[in-house]
């Protein structure tokens, strides 16, 4: 339970919901509105309230995860997605939308979710992906209105929070937090609540709550994605972990090109100020948290978090050797406690359901879900959240609904700092450890699709340009490391490679990858090596004189 | 004339005060200050990045340090349009790379630079994920979703022609 005004608010919405007996969900997360879905949702409730439908009820909400062809939304109660509609379409087809039925135009693909015979195999695929889902950081996706409060706690938002003030200890929070088995969701898996508990047991006073947003893995959208459609949920996340390690102070990282992630969370920080849920004294406790926002400005060296602290604090964003890591020394030197978007946002449902909501999903090391972005050569792209320890071929075949070309070559996780896995290890559980034993990392969640016209050579190098842009200088292995294989790589596009260029590639890999400064450039190396192993014979069939 | 552009002049030099007075001209609200100038005037001149530094207390070497650092801060005026086109993976995987060499080729420019009469600055982004709807280029703060060639070009004729 909530204060009372709060609760009186939630409630006031529920009510409200139920008053309605349909309701037609609009995605306006920032995909769907480069498609049109602004537009789209003003015609669907001009013509709504032109026909005095007081029963339907319209509204803008998060992503819902099958972001090509948008916009897309959501017809409820029959559970039917539309994508692709136009505003022109609305008057013509309101009423056959309204009862969940096909419209018979190949423009617009029509999901209906809980159908038991499709025999469309494209529409059989989009249901899987829909319906094989296991939302829990996305549970609200798309359900609730991103810019509303009432909504959030119409769906027991801050409700954790209310318990771990009242109910429980700090260190019992820590203790729970570990007994989820909850691990960084950032890319390196690193045991949530021990991470907790560092930054709980550093003396000294002061004490910082930092959230990466930065969100700088190209084909990753995971955390745009949760911050443009639950923010409330980060804000909440954030907050119980303040009060877990004794911090009152917290700052969200968030990178400068996501302006609709920006403006939601602004407002939710702002939406949490006035209802008490943040600042002195929250919700009548003894607990005080203020949260600002930091905007990053292009430099995927400040997702590794002594670099983050640099830039937070007005400097160049440049890691610095660790340890001492964040939790011992961070922000200003005080002790830091740094989680990723998805992280925070898998906290409140610790609090709501125990610890088991996630302990009891997932493998024995891994457990919970995993948002992924799926892209590329697919047929049906965008975000889907499932189980970890499900397999690479459910996610791509069944999910994905496999590749339109027929010719599934590699997919790409981890980003330029992860790998490419081949066709022959699709069966592979998806887990922080199985992943890197196939030379690739869990990384943020992007998840590349490719087919067989994607050279590995060209990918590999384009994952080289993306390190030497990125590349803050500061170490030589990887300010001229990073160089040199760009260098040996356009060698072998050129066909003037040799072997001995084949062995250097390796050495040189070896050298960038053992002695490095930060994460960067310790992974920099992953694209290339993971190229060489599964794909050496393309770098052969370069080999010219 | 001169008097209403010393006026706007002031009016955009306040927004940076306020911005740097909103953290009491604290040198960690550097990066936050910037983005204010970027926004007010569309690019960090020296001058401003003289008046920051004076302000806050901090070198200029140290302004000019952050403002070079970061992929975002551009230190020379942008054209009067821009086009930002996505260079993260799932847009090179759907072609984005032979897009972006095309646009180069069409207005003799490259990344980074204006077209001589300013109507149009190309750029890139490392990724705006926006990556189902690759490949994509954002025109004037229009994300556009899906692109062929020859829709980009189209609406860069079009949006180049408007300015004119």
């Amino acid at each position: 339970m909530l204060s009372e005004d709060l609760t009186v608010m939630a409630q006031k919405r529920r009510e409200e919901e139920q008053s309605f007996s349909q309701q037609i969900l609009v995605c306006v997360a920032a995909g769907c509105i480069s498609a049109g879905s602004l537009e789209l949702l003003r015609a669907i409730k001009e013509t709504i309230s032109g026909k005095g439908l007081q029963h339907v009820q319209v509204k803008g909400v998060g992503c819902m995860g099958p972001c090509d062809n948008g916009p897309v939304i959501r017809v409820e109660p029959h559970a039917v997605v539309y994508r692709g509609l136009r505003p022109f379409h609305i008057q013509a087809h309101l009423e056959a939308i309204l009862n969940g039925d096909s419209l018979n135009d190949p423009a617009i693909t029509y999901i209906p979710t809980r159908a038991c015979q499709v025999e469309n195999a494209s529409t059989a695929s989009l249901i899987t992906f829909l319906t094989r889902q296991h939302r829990i950081v996305l549970e609200n996706s798309g359900i609730i209105d991103p810019e509303d409060l009432a909504d959030y706690l119409a769906r027991d938002g801050y409700s954790a929070l209310y318990r771990v003030l009242f109910e429980l200890s700090p260190n019992e929070v820590i203790e729970w937090v570990t007994q989820s088995g909850l691990r960084g969701r950032g890319g390196a898996g690193y045991p949530t609540g021990l991470k907790w508990r560092t930054v709980a047991k550093a003396g000294g006073g002061t004490k910082f709550v930092v959230c990466n947003a930065d969100e700088g893995d190209p084909g990753a959208f995971m955390d745009r994605s949760v911050l443009e459609s639950d923010p409330h949920r980060v804000i909440e996340g954030m907050c119980i972990a303040s009060y877990a390690v004794g911090a009152h102070e917290g700052f969200v990282y968030i990178r400068a090109e996501y302006p609709l992630a920006i403006e939601r969370l602004q407002k939710a920080i702002r939406q949490a100020e006035r209802a008490g849920l943040l600042g002195k004294g929250i919700l009548g406790s003894r607990h005080d948290f203020h949260l600002e926002i930091r905007y990053g400005a292009g430099a995927y060296v400040c997702g590794e978090e002594t670099a983050l602290l640099a830039s937070i604090e007005g400097k160049r964003g440049q890691p610095r050797p660790k340890p001492p890591y964040p939790a011992e020394r961070g922000l200003w030197g005080a002790s830091t406690l740094i989680n990723n978007v998805e992280t925070f946002a898998n906290i409140p449902v610790i609090f709501r359901k125990g610890p088991e909501a996630l302990s009891s999903i997932g493998t024995q090391t891994s457990k919970g879900t995993k948002v992924f972005a799926l892209t590329g050569c697919i047929r049906n792209s965008g975000l889907i959240e499932v189980p970890m320890g499900i397999t690479l071929r459910e996610i791509v075949f069944e999910m994905g609904g496999g590749v339109p070309t027929g010719q599934f070559k590699a997919v790409q996780t981890g980003g330029p700092s992860g790998g490419a896995i081949p066709a022959q290890y699709l069966d592979m559980p998806v887990d922080y450890e199985s992943l890197a034993q196939l030379g690739s990392i869990m990384g943020s969640g992007g998840m590349i699709v490719m087919d067989s016209s994607a050279s590995m050579v060209e990918v590999a190098k384009f994952f080289m340009d993306f390190s030497v842009s990125e590349s803050c200088g500061k170490c030589v292995p990887c300010r001229v490391g990073t160089v040199h294989l760009c260098n040996l790589l356009n060698r072998f596009l050129a066909r003037q490679a040799s072997y001995e260029d084949l062995n250097r590639l390796e050495w040189l890999c070896d050298l960038i990858k053992n002695t490095s400064l930060c994460g960067l450039g310790q992974s920099a190396p992953n694209p290339v090596l993971s190229a060489l192993r599964y794909f050496r014979p393309e770098f052969e069939a370069l080999i010219g004189g | 004339m001169e008097r209403l552009q010393d006026q706007q002049e002031d009016l955009r030099w306040k927004a940076v005060q306020r911005e740097m007075a909103r953290y009491g001209n604290a040198p960690h609200a550097l990066i936050q200050v910037l983005h204010v100038i970027q926004n007010t005037y569309g690019y960090l001149s020296r001058e401003y990045m003289a008046r920051v530094a004076k302000s806050m207390r901090v070198s200029l070497s140290r302004v000019y340090g952050v403002a070079t650092f970061y992929h975002h801060f551009k230190l020379t005026p942008m054209g009067r349009n821009t086009c930002t086109v996505c260079t993260g993976t799932a847009c090179f995987i759907k072609g984005g790379e032979g897009i972006l060499r095309a646009v180069e080729a069409e207005y003799g420019i490259q990344v980074g630079q204006s077209t001589p009469d300013r109507s149009l600055t190309l750029l890139t982004a490392r990724c705006l994920g926006a990556c189902s709807l690759a490949p994509v280029a954002v025109v004037n703060n229009q994300v556009l979703p899906n692109l062929t060639l020859e829709s980009l070009k189209a609406h860069l004729r079009e949006v180049t022609k408007d300015a004119q």
